[in-house]
């Protein structure tokens, strides 16, 4: 299914849900990509939080996005993995590929105290 | 088709146990043996044994030679990697020098470490044996007559005294070769390689070493999920991690343990055997990879399970 995504500050969050296989990967793709390749985005987090299991499909578009951050020297990060999604990232070695913070707020803090401001507002607004 | 015997599991390069692996092994042996008494040699044969792989055994060195068991007089075996010499010697001590023999030896490609036994294959210079190569390669017999050149090797092709046949082999059409359905399938690798799959008596091997699967083409997804269709087992290339595989390693030939179970659970195969194992890994390592892919197909399983073994030199797989 297509990301849903949110921007702080410089900083994109895509919020993938569901599984991430071969029958959703190009939706996911196409849904990703764009904040890859968005000059505006310094930073960008995809929360798993929703995300139920990924196959190699789905692993596959996070390289993409992985590479096109780090070709412009931009950060990219995973967070809040479900305990299924994160024995996969082990097991297939993109632990090492990718920052892993346990929540979005956390991932925000490691990149920009601009953009985390501004996510604490949105926060606040929302309770 | 009754066993696959494994003769050389090792990617790339042959490896050899060295001096601190042996020891770092028995360190860890006798600290498991500390406390215990052991009454007789049986037991101590049994404490061997029960111990972890990773300190009572090794994944060992050699390059990729696998032999099929068809139950057949001939002998057949899939790649002539530096497993080919240890299995040759097996086929000599077996029955004697004096005893021709039929070898069908499938290539899968022509890279140096799936060739380099070739020149050490006892069977080839005994009078009387017969040897037919296989493979999909145009160059197959231009490349085994060239490593056995000046400057490479002192020993000319022209020394082999055994019956030598080369049989070119189409892909996607079934070859009937002792008493086995044969099938190739192309594969993603420099200079191409080919995947074999053997039928026999409603047993299926599929030998699919150094094949790459693009994860861009879904109609490959289901292509090679056909020719692993309800194989007995997949002797599959796991040489890389996933991440390493579609990044820093991709286009260098190889696949992962992640696509072999998909593709396996897709073809619903019964076993999926890791192969061509990266030099890089030590028996630990690899131990660990093994138990990382069983959980992965546990936690990825449908209705059937998958079995998942790691092929190691000696190991001997009743189908």
């Amino acid at each position: 299914m297509p990301s849903q995504s949110r921007h702080f500050g410089n900083i994109a969050v895509a919020i993938p849900a569901g599984r991430l296989d071969h029958s959703s990967a190009a939706d996911f793709e196409q849904g990703l990509l764009p904040l890859v390749e968005d000059p505006q985005v310094a930073g960008l987090i995809v929360d798993l939080a929703n995300v139920e299991y990924i196959s190699s499909m789905g692993l596959r578009v996070l390289m993409l996005a992985a590479k096109g951050m780090r070709g412009r020297k931009a950060r990219i990060a995973a967070v809040a993995l479900q305990p299924i999604v994160a024995e996969i990232f082990a097991i297939s070695r993109f632990d090492s590929v990718f920052e892993m913070f346990p929540s979005v707020r956390e991932a925000m803090a490691a990149m920009s105290a601009q953009a985390l401001a501004a996510y604490d507002v949105a926060l606040a607004s929302n309770t | 088709m009754q066993r696959v015997r494994f003769w050389g599991t090792r990617g790339s390069l042959p490896i050899a146990l060295t001096v601190a692996g042996v020891r770092q092994k028995l360190v860890a042996a006798l600290r498991d043996a500390s406390g215990r008494a052991f009454e007789s040699d049986q037991n101590i044969e049994q404490f061997v044994d029960d111990l972890p792989f990773e300190i009572g055994g090794t994944f060992g060195g050699h390059t990729s030679c696998v032999e099929l068991v068809t139950g057949g007089a001939d002998y057949v075996a899939c790649d002539l990697g530096s497993g080919l010499r240890p299995f040759g010697q097996a086929a000599i001590a077996r029955h004697g020098p004096a005893s021709p023999q039929t070898y069908h030896l499938f290539v899968s490609h022509l890279h140096w470490d799936h060739i380099m036994g070739l020149p050490f294959f006892g069977p080839a210079y005994i009078p009387g044996n017969r040897v037919v190569f296989y493979g999909g390669h145009e160059a197959l017999e231009d490349a085994l007559r060239r490593q056995m050149e000046p400057p490479s090797f002192p020993v000319g092709f022209s020394a082999f005294n055994a019956s030598i046949e080369f049989v070119h082999l189409d892909p996607d059409t079934p070859h009937d070769v002792a008493g086995m359905r044969v099938t190739l399938k192309r594969q993603h690798h420099t200079g191409d390689s080919y995947g074999y799959r053997f039928e026999m008596n409603d047993r299926v091997v599929v030998y699919s070493t150094d094949s790459e699967h693009k994860l861009t083409e879904p109609g490959e997804r289901l292509a090679f999920a056909e020719f692993f269709r309800d194989a007995n087992v997949v002797i599959f290339d796991a040489m890389y991690s996933l991440a390493d595989s579609i990044s820093v390693k991709a286009d260098w030939g190889h696949s992962s343990n992640i696509v072999g179970v998909e593709l396996c659970q897709l073809a619903r195969a019964k076993e999926l055997c890791l192969f061509h194992h990266e030099p890089a890994l030590d028996d630990a390592a690899l131990v660990k990879m093994l138990a990382e892919t069983r959980r992965f197909e546990e936690i990825t399983r449908g209705n059937t399970p998958l079995r998942v073994s790691a092929a190691y030199d000696g190991l001997d797989l009743v189908l």
